[in-house]
């Protein structure tokens, strides 16, 4: 979240989409109701059924699965033609006024410049800033064509600087050409008015299935909060997994990001874009690079060609690129800082100047190990061996089958949980035959872990708070902490490494593990780590610190990239400081009434609740609404100050233009997002799903994205409607059950004790469907049966002219659990339905909207 | 159970004679608020319910439904009904509604009960079930507007929701209000939850467009003290058979306030009709009695006075 959970009481206006809080977050959503309540806030729901959050909504539209681009970008160009947007903040604290380079094609034909069909990669060298001055109002006076052959010396001269077999790789030019009229033909702003000038109400309705007229009322509602040029209202837009699992998730986000820099939404209390996380430290292990392309504290992973600590910092630390006269705080510079210290925290004394503070013991990421292809790398056999703490992978993954015949093939599977899980217990899963079964080699270990109240530690919450909590109870009879038994597998592997050595032993023998206790490491220690301490003297003259070697780290900004410095997690920095466990506080205090609380727990970076405050301001530094008043410009002090801690380089005065947006290089929000940033395009744009029941209407060409990716093993089958394949499908979690944990608990499992399939009423009534009658969902991969729950929510929809119907499946049940177990299920886990299709840049799979049919068994 | 000293018992069930201590301190009414606008259904009062009452579980079955059961239950008070609510207009609802026992002002199962003290009404409102003194008749089952009581064949008893009156009487909220995520749920005194419930239902009607939203407190029972904001106060039947005038069966008017004053009348009467009958004739004299003789072998006997 750029916001908080409590924030969201101080918002007018919600747009709720790609999430089912009420459902999946009900105490979170309680803000929401309290902004309803409080400030008359109003919510719209757009969600493929009428949910559990749409009874809350004062307007709720149903969506078919996978459309929402073709719906954001309809709000967008609907607020781009009735001039419902934030001019001030849109000109300054956004890429709009910047101009592109020329050569850059936006995709009316599905695709961007640059694609190259062959490797099915995007060459990004035009979606790059033109380089030159500042064009403020000679645009329209010089005409397109003028400015267009200067531009176009600037490409030529920057964008094949390299020339030949070797390019060099392309960079912002650090001095940005920019009309802050917004009138030059290929500054941002006119390229994403075009962009989504398609994006009609009609066009809307074509795509999404919701009716022009209801469109045009949620459009007309959400931008209402820009009506008349007011900038004293503001909107939040609330996201969850019903935007990211799709094949084109990221830009699905990234088009709700667009719409708020529009509408002057970000940084401001009761807006943002806001991802609620769908687990309790889902955020914790996110920030901890919980995936494979990421470090902690989001830092770059190296690659292969990263030959040394400087080519790789010189690759991954950005440049401040601005137009003349503008500052960025580009606070990424501080990437080697981040990286020496993190480093100095994994390898202790042997990290040292010397060696590039052993860089090279950090593994290098020479292709994709996302989820899908870690699976897909198993089941062809590639993976000897398999440890799963905290996950069930046979039932999350999409294509369960894959999953469950991919676990054959190991030699070992580990599995530390709470419950025998489907993982540990592929091998009883339906259609594994006692013949079949003699056939598996696989070891299974289970080792019991310990419950979240059985343990102490943070979590992190979609709010970034990191909140520590305390042991309810022991884990019971002989379950172990998580970090003992990771901790014990450590020594021994490291023992068995210093015994006999190996190919590169070097980074698990010297990876620093000073832990009072090495083989039961507290996690208050741990905790300790990622803070980060200093390892010699230091201090800072300027913010008058200075610390003893040994002493914990106030924050990021005493890090040093010369060794000096240790620290786990750069964004944890200050968590844990020698004042005590920020951490740990309980402070009710709220001083503002905007639900700060800025002495409860610990929020990163830097204790700030809402990210980029200072966009909160006008470009004198005073609060757009003076009523929800964050930070603001002290003219006797000057400097920033606030009721929350401000985002911003403190002493940077108003004049010096200082973008709001410090993390990005430009300063500024981007509505274009430049170069390598995104794999599959700078601007979002409307692709089908894999499995789709209508060919794309903007392009029918180019249908999908084309850089989804698809995996090809006899088992990755995609469907169509040609092979009878006709309903859209959707997958999604219920308030009664935690994942697949509680099917194993009676109290839920009495609240909801059997899986089913939601079908339209309409639907069921065609079909002779009645309610609690068994039906068979059927998709390419495999079948899934499970009683039918008959509903009025979700009606038929007219899609590209076409009466569609979409179902949907609750994904708790699998194959272990009490309702299994009496034998009341078929056993058949909902992912078995569900495609490996992994969107191109976070690469998550596509388990909303795909194609299945269904019968009555 | 409720602490009894800390809530004074209003009426009781059956009860002949005064109630010990009653009127002696001035309770204010309690008085449990659901506003139906804000309930997401999560069921958290569901499970808060369960856990605090420690109550066993009990299998369930797919029903076609979010709701949990088709109806609360002896060991299952608090059930949420969920009602898919498409209207003759086009627009559609999903309507949740908390369902448990109302609290009512003149409660029909507390006169149905012919059991002494079996059901007890406490100064603060609440009616509370004793189970020690429950005869397992039923009668209050059918008393009740709401359907509400429970009987468990095994005990032979009859339960409802008791308001937590263990808490209540302990200063604390009942178990579902202190586990509502949303603050849909309230628990005041009746007269603080009628203000709260109005001043919402006046914005349902100004603000949210929800012209005939309003709060549920039928007097037809004289109130309740579980009192809801509906979106359309007019047609409460769409919550799940909320009935739009309560009433106590007239069976049990009938019987209560009719036969049983007639037919304790009677029994006065037949009791006066005793005593004027010693009065005027005076007690009962002996005759003189033939003697006992002997008939065909056999003996009548004769007793002495």
């Amino acid at each position: 979240m750029t916001n908080g959970w409590i924030d969201i009481k101080n918002t007018d206006m919600m747009l709720i989409m790609g999430g089912n809080p009420a459902e999946n977050h009900p105490c979170g959503f309680k803000w929401a109701v309290e902004a309803k309540r409080n400030r008359n806030a109003k919510i719209i729901v757009v969600d493929p059924r009428f949910t559990r959050t749409a009874t809350q909504a004062d307007l709720f539209l149903q969506i078919r699965a996978g459309s929402d681009i073709a719906f954001l970008g309809g709000v967008i160009n609907y607020a781009l033609q009735n001039d419902r947007i934030a001019k001030e903040y849109l000109a300054n604290y956004t890429n709009a006024a910047f101009i592109i380079k020329d050569g850059f094609k936006l995709p009316e034909d599905g695709l961007f410049s640059g694609f190259d069909p062959e490797k099915n990669i995007y060459n990004k060298d035009t979606w790059n800033y033109e380089a030159g001055g500042n064009l403020t109002g000679k645009a329209a006076a010089a005409g397109g064509t003028v400015v267009n052959t200067a531009a176009h010396e600037q490409v030529s001269s920057h964008g094949t600087a390299g020339g030949g077999a070797t390019p060099v790789p392309a960079s912002l030019p650090p001095n940005v050409a920019f009309d802050l009229d917004l009138q030059h033909p290929r500054c941002v702003y006119q390229l994403l008015k075009q962009q989504y000038s398609r994006y009609t109400p009609e066009m809307v309705e074509r795509i999404t299935g919701i009716s022009k007229d209801d469109f045009v009322k949620a459009a007309d509602l959400y931008t209402s909060i820009r009506k008349d040029g007011s900038t004293k209202k503001v909107g939040t837009i609330i996201y969850a997994v019903g935007w990211t699992q799709h094949s084109s998730g990221t830009q699905i986000i990234r088009t709700a990001a667009v719409l708020q820099l529009l509408m002057g939404d970000v940084g401001r209390a009761g807006g943002g874009v806001n991802a609620l996380r769908g687990h309790s430290n889902i955020q914790g292990a996110t920030d901890m690079a919980g995936i494979f392309d990421i470090l902690p504290g989001y830092l770059k992973m190296p690659n292969p060609n990263d030959n040394d600590l400087k080519t790789y910092l010189d690759r991954v630390t950005p440049k401040a690129a601005t137009p003349s006269g503008w500052e960025s705080f580009n606070y990424y510079s501080n990437t080697p800082k981040f990286t020496v210290s993190l480093l100095k925290a994994l390898y202790g004394g042997a990290a040292t100047m010397e060696n590039d503070f052993a860089f090279q013991y950090l593994p290098k990421i020479d292709r994709r190990y996302s989820w899908a292809e870690i699976w897909d790398d198993m089941f062809r056999g590639g993976i000897k061996g398999f440890y799963a703490f905290g996950m069930n992978g046979v039932m999350i993954g999409p294509n369960s089958q894959k999953n469950i015949d991919a676990l054959k093939k190991t030699d070992f599977v580990v599995v530390c949980e709470i419950y025998p899980d489907e993982t540990s217990g592929f091998w009883q899963a339906p259609g594994i035959t006692p013949e079949e079964l003699k056939t598996i080699n696989t070891t299974v270990y289970r080792l019991p872990g310990a419950g979240f109240a059985e343990k102490d530690g943070t979590f992190v919450n979609s709010a970034r708070w990191l909140q520590w909590k305390n042991v309810a109870v022991p884990p019971p009879g002989e379950c172990r902490l998580d970090q003992d038994i990771l901790a014990q597998i450590y020594l021994k592997i490291r023992e068995l490494y210093k015994k006999e050595g190996g190919k590169f032993p070097d980074p698990i023998v010297h990876a620093s593990w000073s832990y009072t206790l090495p083989d039961h490491p507290s996690l208050s220690e741990i905790a300790k780590e990622l803070n980060g301490k200093a390892l010699a003297d230091i201090s800072d003259e300027k913010a008058g610190v200075s610390l003893k070697a040994g002493q914990q780290l106030p924050g990021f900004a005493m890090l040093r990239d010369d060794g000096t410095t240790m620290c786990g997690n750069w964004l944890y920095s200050g968590s844990w400081t020698e004042a005590g466990a920020m951490l740990q506080r309980r402070g009710t205090e709220d001083p503002s009434g905007l639900g700060i609380y800025p002495n409860w727990a610990w929020s990163w970076p830097a204790n700030r609740r809402v990210l980029y405050n200072r966009a909160s301001c006008d470009l004198s530094g005073k609060p757009w609404d003076p009523d929800r008043k964050q930070v603001w410009w002290n003219e006797t002090a000057q400097k920033w100050v606030g009721n929350d801690v401000p985002d911003f380089k403190p002493d940077s005065k108003p004049q010096e233009h200082m973008g709001p947006f410090i993390m990005l290089p430009e300063g500024v929000g981007r509505l274009f997002v430049p170069l390598g940033g995104l794999a599959d395009g700078p601007f979002p744009e409307h692709y089908e799903p894999i499995e789709s029941p209508i060919v794309n209407p903007l392009h029918p060409n180019q249908s999908n994205n084309p850089l989804a990716k698809k995996f090809k093993t006899p088992l990755d089958k995609y469907g169509t409607t040609q092979e009878g394949y006709n309903l859209v499908c959707t997958t999604y979690r219920l308030t009664e059950h935690y994942h697949y944990w509680t099917k194993n608990n009676p109290m839920n499992v009495q609240l909801v004790p059997e899986p089913f399939v939601e079908v339209p009423a309409e639907l069921a009534d065609q079909m002779g469907i009645r309610g609690g009658e068994k039906v068979r969902v059927t998709s390419i991969r495999s079948n899934y049966i499970a009683k039918a729950m008959v509903t009025k929510r979700i009606k038929p929809m007219m899609v590209d002219g076409k009466k569609t119907y979409q179902i949907g499946i609750p994904i708790h049940w699998g194959f272990l659990g009490i309702a299994e177990g009496e034998g009341k299920t078929a056993k058949t886990p909902t992912n078995l339905l569900t495609p490996t299709v992994t969107d191109p840049n976070a690469y998550t799979p596509e388990f909303k909207g795909f194609l299945v049919k269904l019968e009555k068994v | 159970m409720a602490d009894r000293k800390a809530l004074q018992i209003q009426q009781m069930s059956a009860h002949p004679g005064p109630i010990a201590g009653k009127g002696m301190q001035r309770q204010s009414e309690v008085c449990k608020l659901i506003d139906t606008t804000t309930c997401i259904g999560c069921k958290a009062c569901e499970v808060a319910c369960v856990e605090w009452n420690d109550m066993p579980f009990q299998p369930t079955m797919f029903d076609n439904t979010y709701q949990t059961m088709p109806d609360t239950h002896w060991n299952y008070w608090n059930l949420i009904k969920f009602n898919e609510s498409q209207h003759s207009d086009g627009s559609f609802a999903w309507l949740m509604r908390k369902h448990q026992c109302m609290h009512c002002a003149d409660p029909g199962c507390l006169r149905a009960c012919p059991a002494d003290g079996a059901i007890v009404q406490y100064a603060n409102g609440i009616v509370d079930f004793q189970q020690e003194n429950c005869i397992g008749c039923q009668f209050c089952v059918s008393g009740c507007p709401f359907n509400i009581p429970k009987f468990n064949p095994e005990t032979k008893k009859v339960y409802k929701c008791t308001l937590c009156s263990d808490r209540v009487s302990a200063g604390l909220e009942p178990a579902c209000i202190k586990s509502c995520p949303t603050g849909c749920l309230h628990f005041g005194t009746k007269e603080d939850m009628k203000y709260l419930a109005e001043n919402r239902a006046k914005q349902l009607r100004e603000v949210s467009g929800f012209t005939e939203a309003g709060v549920y407190d039928p007097d037809t029972i004289g109130g309740t003290h579980v009192i809801y904001v509906l979106h359309d106060v007019t047609k409460p039947e769409r919550y799940g058979d909320l009935p739009a005038k309560p009433r106590i069966p007239l069976s049990f008017t009938v019987w209560k306030e009719w036969f049983k004053p007639i037919g304790l009348f009677v029994s006065m009467l037949s009791f006066v009709g005793v005593v004027m009958h010693y009065v005027l004739e005076g007690p009962l004299r002996t005759q003189p009695q033939p003697p006992v003789k002997e008939i065909d072998g056999g003996i009548e006997h004769r007793k002495e006075n």
